[in-house]
């Protein structure tokens, strides 16, 4: 019965002491939240097929200032996930033949693009 | 040598972080904040009838879908990998309950898009 004592480097706590780990913790706590927003998204589509009880019921959640306050917080990581998502494409994506720069700031500029379609389309059919 | 699945994963997270990057800014802004404050665009933006008719709509359906799914095994590869960096070495489990969400939400969503009608 012999137990060996190898000394294991205690890990607690590794990402605290370096900025860049940080940084990327901080990143993937949106990844909890856009599970979340779907689910919520999920619950949204349910209660619409449920009909107007069970979707004034969810519409009644999502107007809550609690509520809000959470999508607020989703937003200002999703905003956060599409800066990093494209400022990391030059290295997800090595093959691809274009300047580092260029693919960066396309990415970027695809989102915004996207984006304005998107509230272009919600803008219009609600006038 | 028994063929890794890991690859079906990170295709799905690849997919979904795409997805994500270029909607969920304003997907977000509409859906949670500026149609319930009646901000920008009014309260009755995503009013029952709207998003009945909208959802009627099959590439609105399939949009719908996607989103939700996508997000899920995006957000769900990333919180299981996180898990194991904060020090919860839950390997199978937290795969099962994790991805097995994303797999059960993505059923229901069909179910209930299917049942909204065309």
């Amino acid at each position: 019965m012999s137990s060996v004592k190898t000394y294991v480097r205690p890990m607690a706590g590794w990402w605290r002491k370096n900025p860049f780990f940080v940084r990327y913790m901080i990143r993937e706590a949106s990844a909890p939240l856009f599970y979340l927003y779907a689910l919520w998204l999920l619950a949204g589509i349910v209660a619409l097929a449920l009909g107007p009880v069970a979707y004034a019921t969810w519409w009644a959640i999502a107007t809550n200032p609690l509520m809000i306050l959470l999508n607020l917080v989703v937003l200002v990581f999703a905003v956060y996930h599409t800066w990093t998502w494209f400022s990391v494409l030059p290295k997800t994506t090595p093959d691809i033949d274009v300047e580092p720069g260029t693919l960066v700031t396309g990415g970027v500029i695809a989102a915004i693009v996207v984006c304005a379609a998107l509230f272009a389309f919600a803008w219009g059919v609600t006038r | 040598m028994k063929r890794s699945n890991a690859p079906i994963f990170w295709a799905l997270f690849g997919a979904g972080g795409m997805l994500a990057a270029l909607i969920a800014p304003m997907l977000v802004f509409i859906t949670g904040v500026a149609a319930p404050l009646g901000f920008v665009l009014p309260t009755d933006t995503l009013s029952y009838e709207r998003m009945l008719a909208f959802t009627h709509n099959i590439i609105a359906k399939l949009a719908l879908l996607v989103v939700v799914s996508l997000f899920m095994f995006h957000g769900g590869l990333r919180m299981y990998h996180s898990l194991h960096h904060l020090g919860f070495h839950t390997a199978t489990g937290s795969k099962v309950v994790i991805f097995g969400g994303a797999v059960l939400a993505t059923l229901v969503a069909l179910w209930a898009l299917l049942r909204i009608g065309f």
